[in-house]
């Protein structure tokens, strides 16, 4: 589902590279965590799988396409493929939670139609049920991060990346969170999560592969912080 | 819906910055008159070059002391010369007649002119105009001619008179052109500004480019349309007010200006207008909506 091919990421003016030959596989229906402190490259991953930046050398593979070599006008379709969250949820302020899931579809060329039966749907799932219409500051925090995983999973896409997707929340918000983030995990989507939280990685023991200075250090199949 | 869509974010856009969409559309529609105002002078120009070269004559003024002989083998020099498409023989007395018509207006100046002042003359009329020189030389050399005289250089005279005016009028066109270029760029950059949070989402959402960026650019060229018309409307009343209404003695040496050359000015302008700003929007976004 996913591969890096001994990537490595150098940004200009940069002293170190923030990738430094780094090759790993993650299969279909996996959920893995990658860990590191600030600075170790674990967003970069994020970033080559969205194709933001293209790696300095080396080839990135999702879904069986290289990324590497996709035309730049090909890429808006490929991240159709993929569903993203961040940790400050992105939404857009001056839409409700039911409008800012909807605008992702409408701007992909889905009809009206198609939101008003999808999106409440997703909406449910994520546990938002009759909060459709509730601008973005009258949710909490955890409900805001809900409506930004219902707007990445609304497309049903094969991979869902989460970028610290508990950063910005209390502990027992992130637990549900997480469970949330498992049980789409469990409908076969993969997820991909970038995290120091360390309450959450050892509660959920999944595969851990852990970031050091741009190189791979430790991974673990069923893994805890450490 | 995409329709609606983008049409409706077009117009919030425009709205959303009305002063700078204000200041677009009028350095726009000065720009696209200077731009039009050159245009019809050229065409008028090239109409009045068809006019009066057709009209033009070169003329072989003769000496005073000119033998039948000379004016003989002049004439038959002039016959035989394959530039010519034809010519009158005007004498003394004709050439007293016409100015005496010319200048009905100065009985002063007529009384110091006798009839007997004035040169005869051969009216020449030129196959192609433009041969002027090539005939001149051909004939200059013969005997009896005291002068040649061609009556494209002193029109040449005025016409580079309108042309002057006109790169005048393409560098007035120029310089406001690039002022709405660069006014369209900045306020597509405000615009892209004001949408990041939206742009952002669309770009993770995988929203195809032309989604993004279309309604920036027909922001741009809905101004540009915008503009254009308002610089029609500005050339259509300058012709009427100006060229018809105050300075209408000019127009009987100029030649009229038909309203079909005014009104083909809107489609050029429009086109100029819309194309221009478009390009300026999409390359700016090239700049700042990087994929």
């Amino acid at each position: 589902m996913i591969q890096l091919e001994s990537v490595t990421k150098t940004y200009p003016k940069a002293s170190r590279p923030s990738l430094d030959n780094v090759s790993v596989g993650i299969e279909k229906g996996e959920f893995v965590f990658f860990i590191g402190p600030s600075g170790s490259g674990k967003s970069t991953i994020i970033k080559l799988l969205l194709h933001e930046v293209a790696p300095s050398t080396g080839k990135v593979v999702v879904n069986a396409k290289d990324v590497t070599s996709l035309r730049s006008w090909k890429i808006p379709h490929f991240r159709r493929s993929i569903g993203c969250v961040f940790q400050d949820f992105r939404l857009l302020p001056n839409r409700t939670a039911y409008e800012n899931v909807a605008f992702a579809l409408e701007v992909i060329g889905k009809t009206k139609a198609v939101a008003r039966r999808v999106v409440p749907e997703v909406l449910e799932l994520v546990g938002l049920g009759g909060k459709e219409h509730r601008y973005p500051h009258e949710l909490s925090g955890g409900e805001q991060q809900r409506v930004a995983v219902a707007r990445a999973f609304v497309n049903r896409p094969l991979i869902l990346l989460a970028d610290e997707p508990t950063g910005n929340l209390d502990p027992d918000t992130s637990v549900e969170i997480m469970r949330l983030l498992d049980r789409i995990n469990r409908t076969g989507t993969t997820v991909v999560m970038v995290t120091h939280d360390s309450n959450i990685v050892n509660q959920m023991r999944r595969r851990v592969i852990e970031i050091e200075s741009g190189r791979i250090v430790r991974d673990q199949a069923r893994g805890v912080y450490g | 819906m995409r329709v609606k869509y983008v049409f409706n974010e077009v117009l919030v856009g425009l709205w959303r910055n009305v002063t700078m969409t204000v200041a677009m559309i009028i350095t726009m529609s000065v720009s696209l008159t200077m731009l039009g105002a050159s245009a019809l002078l050229y065409m008028q120009v090239n109409q009045m070059k068809d006019y009066y070269y057709g009209e033009i004559q070169v003329s072989i003024f003769l000496r005073e002391d000119v033998t039948d002989a000379q004016r003989t083998a002049i004439n038959q020099a002039i016959d035989s010369n394959p530039l010519v498409l034809n010519k009158t023989y005007e004498t003394r007395e004709q050439a007293y007649q016409k100015f005496l018509v010319l200048w009905r207006d100065s009985p002063d100046f007529i009384k110091s002119v006798g009839p007997d002042s004035l040169p005869e003359s051969f009216r020449v009329k030129l196959k192609d105009p433009e041969k002027y020189k090539q005939f001149a030389d051909q004939m200059q050399g013969m005997a009896g001619i005291q002068d040649i005289v061609d009556q494209r250089e002193l029109l040449n005279k005025v016409f580079d008179i309108f042309n002057s005016i006109q790169v005048m009028a393409l560098v007035v066109a120029g310089v406001m052109a690039l002022a709405a270029l660069l006014l369209v760029g900045n306020t597509i950059q405000v615009a892209a500004y004001s949408k990041r949070r939206e742009v952002a989402v669309m770009k993770l959402v995988g929203a195809s480019n032309w989604f993004i960026q279309s309604p920036f650019v027909l922001e741009a060229v809905v101004a540009g349309l915008v503009g254009s018309v308002l610089g029609f409307v500005a050339l259509f009343v300058g012709k009427v007010v100006l060229l018809d209404g105050r300075l209408q003695a000019l127009t009987n040496v100029l030649t009229p200006i038909p309203n079909g050359n005014v009104w083909l000015m809107l489609p050029l302008l429009a086109g100029v207008g819309a194309v221009v700003s478009a390009v300026t929007a999409w390359v700016t976004l090239r700049f700042y909506l990087r994929v």
